[in-house]
């Protein structure tokens, strides 16, 4: 019986998921017909596609790129200038193959830019890519001939006729496209992992030299899983291609190759689903928290800095540290001595909130401002004050449950493993 | 055209000079700790708007001590409660956790200030020009900012070359463990090494905020021409540093000041082009343009042949 | 025949230090070879040199008559040779069962394929159990190979090295930091491993090297002053004088 990984049941098989949660998905509109809500969807099935295909270099290959928004982009740009010449042309081709073309650009470029930067790892691979960024970021802004210069590129989806009955002027086959668009890459991605060379890109990533011992070259892992990458990023910025219809300088700059890393971070790099709930947390944080309060990205930026000083493995690392407890059935033992320390942590961090909501009314000038059906005068003493209160307080007794939460897990996980060898 | 030389020269040393006060701090720390640090020019940019809100209320020339001091601490905090906390989980964390910093101090800036330019303007007692050479006035501030940079320049080579202090940091650089038998406290040096090189950032960021611009992006704009630097000048290089900032410096403020387009070597070649497309792109483009790209093109280049940069001793 | 490995006049220096000073040493195909020598004698910077991981000064490495003296070390080790560490190098992340794994994936064949599903393989996994089986890490299969003790990471260590279709086998000190039992369990496991192929071993614990070595070369100073038999090796003065001292005797006489 081994310890950590059992074998899976039938539901777990990946094509059988991946079937399962396709049928799912594709059912929501018929539930669900808020605009906003499919909206919300197909930008985070576009950020899970990117995100997993950053991850392919980051979690996987152990490769850190600053500059992987070049893939999308670029994707975005090759897909949605054909988009134009198929509608110009008049060429029968349906819009869901379109894709493609995007991922064959990624993929391209993959190649042209992993030759050079595959050599190296760490540190250096990491300035070239962001060098290389910056200069396709820069170059998009003079070749405007390619890149709409600073307006972009637009495109009519209605130009291609209709596949199978569905039109795609309707959200719902737009939404459809990218959902199939985004199961297919996610299977096909995971399949990667399972192959030799994506396994042989984790042994990478662990100990490049030991790879040369096994008959590897690590040069040629690394610049295969580059060009993978490159694929299915580009498929990613030619579903953002059909979906919004333009392409901007903003796909291929610096704040999008920053926010799949945080995106990537953010759900834990070390687990193949990491990214996918990275990206879905993201996506949910910039359009349903920009509703409720103007400073989220300053809390995004909060949660990624304490993400990497205090749960380097992500929301998907703490989820398969309980694992092995859940297995078991330890998680019941565990209630009490996380409430006791979760729960104050939660005050506090209500109370930096509080805290950072007052500091931004008073920066725009409307020092009288309401939250949590509150009515608050950033002029006066005494939301500060209560502020810095709450957080004391509960960071007080957070930090002094802390050490009783420690022990609880430690005991569970300690249990979980002897209950395993016994077996 | 010889007052636009003179200019662009007067220009480029006070620019690359600049670039250098910048590209010091963070080879020193590169070198010391191995790890490349996003958030230096955040550090640049706390500087300037720091400087902005204390010289609003007490003068500029108490700003001027005054905010790279409060950088400092804020390195040295960085440093002591963040980076070695993050340092046992590689150095990638460590890369990382420098990028999330550098985007969270944004953040932090247009929360406190807002998103746009703010009025940081050189102090009245510097608002002269200083000579005038074949027409082209050099402002005073702009003879400030070399002198300050100059000093700095001086201040640094005698301290790590002549006090005890500066000997025992470069030691510490190559070899931290021997230096920690000997008994010193090398987790202080680091802190102390760290708290100068972003008080040095601090200090550019003061003096360069009113002639740049003081705005939430500046340090996008400039950190990335900081990396450049220093890679080409070798990381872990005070002396590439100098060199590599002078060379940028100059490089990108000659590109601005060129009015050449490639128009007229095109059509010096005989060549030209259609209507639409990208030769078409290339064919209007002007030098000036093409500047803000010449920096990560030599970056690229010199990654792929010589990551050890001109005068670097470390290879990453 | 030619010789599995030989080293004709092998120089390597580092800067103005000479490390290695004229090497030249044959090992015979299927022999049992132990080097040994004082410490800083140039014992692992002759393997890295052999296994491609550092380039020569001057000289030339063959192995089975093939010059192997300026490639890749992978493409040494697609020849036939593998090596293990003197500091345990294994994947830390990957299980145990995956280590070996990517071991057994170049030499069977499936190079930089993506599109096999290595779950898939039914003699690739097998062969992966056996191999578990033969250093008895058959039921820690599933945990990371951080989680081993010391002792179960240099199995694995010699598992790995093994795995691979290499007709040499380069062991850097496999038994370094065990207790006797440890030793003497890696003793059988590394006998078992390299039966009927050449086996080239760095040992310090002389009970390993005289139990186990066919012949014995001894590397002083970057130069080996002698090349023999065991027997001759315990009896030869120079030898003494360098290196053995009293242990020789004390060995001798078990």
């Amino acid at each position: 019986m081994n310890p950590i990984i059992s074998t899976p049941r039938w539901w777990q098989r990946p094509f059988t998921l991946t079937l399962i949660i396709g049928v799912l998905l594709i059912m929501v509109p018929h539930f669900l017909s808020s605009k906003l809500g499919i909206a919300v969807l197909n930008q985070m099935f576009i950020m899970v596609v990117f995100t997993l295909a950053y991850n392919m270099l980051l979690g996987q290959g152990g490769m850190l790129s600053f500059g992987h928004a070049v893939y999308f982009g670029l994707g975005g740009y090759f897909c949605i200038h054909f988009m134009n010449a198929v509608a110009a042309n008049g060429w029968p081709i349906p819009l869901p193959l379109v894709p493609i073309i995007g991922g064959l650009a990624g993929m391209v470029l993959g190649a042209i830019i992993g030759s050079f930067s595959s050599s190296r790892a760490g540190t250096v691979f990491a300035m070239i890519s962001l060098g290389v960024g910056e200069l396709v970021a820069s170059s998009m802004l003079i070749f405007s001939s390619f890149s709409g210069g600073e307006e972009g590129v637009t495109t009519d989806r209605t130009g291609f006729g209709s596949f199978l009955g569905l039109s795609f002027a309707q959200d719902r086959s737009v939404y459809w496209l990218i959902t199939f668009w985004m199961l297919l890459s996610v299977y096909l991605m995971y399949k990667f992992s399972r192959t030799p060379l994506g396994r042989m890109s984790n042994a990478v990533r662990d100990n490049p030299e030991r790879v040369q011992f096994v008959g590897y070259s690590p040069r040629m892992i690394r610049f295969l899983c580059f060009m993978a990458s490159g694929f299915f990023a580009g498929i990613a910025g030619s579903l953002f291609a059909i979906n919004y219809e333009i392409v901007t300088e903003e796909t291929v700059n610096g704040l999008t190759s920053g926010v799949v890393l945080l995106q990537a971070y953010i759900g834990g790099v070390g687990f193949f689903a990491g990214p996918i709930v990275g990206a879905a947390v993201f996506t949910l944080l910039q359009t349903l928290l920009s509703n409720y309060t103007e400073i989220w990205a300053l809390y995004v930026g909060i949660i990624f800095v304490a993400t990497v000083m205090y749960a380097p493995a992500g929301l998907s690392g703490i989820v398969m540290m309980h694992r092995p407890i859940a297995q078991n059935h330890g998680l019941g033992q565990l209630l009490k001595p996380y409430a006791m320390c979760i729960a104050p942590a939660l005050l506090a961090m209500l109370g930096v909130v509080g805290l950072l909501e007052t500091t931004h009314a008073l920066s725009v000038g409307e020092a009288e401002f309401s939250l949590w059906g509150l009515d608050l005068d950033a002029h006066s003493l005494v939301p500060w004050l209560s502020w810095l209160a709450i957080i004391v307080a509960g960071a007080t007794v957070a930090k002094s449950q802390w050490n009783a939460m420690k022990d609880a897990y430690e005991n569970e996980l300690q249990k979980a493993y002897r209950a395993m060898e016994s077996s | 055209m010889s007052q636009l030389i003179l200019s662009s020269l007067l220009n480029g040393l006070v620019y690359g000079l600049l670039l250098f006060m910048l590209s010091s701090g963070l080879t020193l720390i590169f070198s010391m700790m191995g790890v490349l640090n996003f958030a230096h020019a955040s550090l640049y940019m706390l500087g300037a708007y720091f400087a902005y809100g204390i010289s609003a209320k007490i003068g500029f020339w108490n700003a001027l001590w005054m905010a790279p001091l409060l950088v400092g601490v804020v390195g040295a905090l960085m440093e002591r409660y963040g980076l070695r906390h993050v340092h046992k989980h590689g150095h990638v964390a460590e890369l990382i956790f420098t990028f999330g910093v550098a985007y969270l101090i944004e953040e932090v800036v247009q929360l406190i200030w807002g998103k746009s330019n703010v009025e940081y303007r050189e102090p009245e007692s510097l608002m002269f020009p200083l000579f005038s050479f074949f027409g082209v006035e050099f402002p005073a501030y702009k003879g400030f900012m070399l002198l300050v940079s100059v000093l700095i320049f001086i201040g640094l080579l005698m301290v790590l070359t002549r006090s005890r202090v500066g000997l025992i940091i470069q030691a510490a650089i190559t070899h931290p463990n021997q230096v920690a038998m000997l008994g010193h406290n090398v987790p202080l040096i680091f802190m102390l090494v760290f708290g100068v090189g972003s008080a040095l950032a601090g200090l550019a960021g003061v003096i360069a905020g009113p002639v740049l611009g003081t705005f939430p992006g500046m340090a996008v704009v400039l950190g990335s021409i900081v990396f450049v630097v220093i890679v080409i000048g070798g990381l872990g290089s005070l002396k590439g540093a100098f060199i590599a900032s002078l060379l940028i410096g100059m490089l990108q403020t000659f590109a601005v000041a060129i009015n050449f387009q490639f128009s007229t070597l095109f059509n010096a070649l005989g060549l030209s082009p259609g209507d639409e497309g990208i030769i078409k792109d290339l064919y209007r483009v002007s030098v000036a343009q093409l500047g803000p790209l010449l920096p990560y093109l030599l970056l690229v280049l010199m990654l792929i042949f010589r990551p050890r940069g001109l005068y670097g001793t470390r290879d990453v | 025949m030619s010789a599995a490995i030989e080293l004709k006049q092998v120089y390597k220096s580092f800067g103005s230090t000479e490390i290695i000073r004229g090497v030249d040493l044959r090992i015979e195909a299927g022999e049992r070879h132990a080097i040994i020598g004082p410490n800083g004698a140039g014992k692992s910077t002759l393997f890295n040199l052999i296994t491609g991981r550092l380039g020569v000064s001057s000289g030339e490495i063959e192995m089975h008559g093939e010059s192997i003296t300026h490639l890749m070390p992978q493409e040494i080790n697609r020849k036939g040779l593998s090596r293990s560490f003197q500091v345990t190098n294994i994947f830390p992340r990957l299980s145990v069962f995956e280590n070996v794994r990517c071991a057994l994936l170049w030499s069977r064949g499936y190079q930089y394929s993506f599109w096999q599903n290595v779950d898939r393989i039914p003699h690739l996994n097998d062969e992966t159990h056996q191999i578990l089986e033969d250093i008895n890490l058959g039921k820690k299969a599933q945990v990371p190979a951080a989680v081993l003790t010391y002792a179960e990471q240099r199995a694995l260590e010699i598992g790995i090295t093994s795995a691979t279709h290499s007709t040499v086998i380069m062991l850097d000190e496999p038994t370094a930091g065990m207790s006797r039992f440890e030793t003497e369990q890696a003793i059988a496991l590394i006998e078992k491993v390299t039966q009927g192929k050449t086996l080239v071993m760095v040992e310090h614990d002389m009970g390993v090297v005289f139990g186990l070595a066919d012949r014995i070369s001894v590397l002083v100073y970057g130069q080996v002053i002698a090349t023999g038999k065991p027997e001759d090796i315990r009896g030869n003065p120079a030898v003494r004088t360098a290196y053995l001292g009293e242990e020789a005797d004390h060995v001798a006489s078990r």
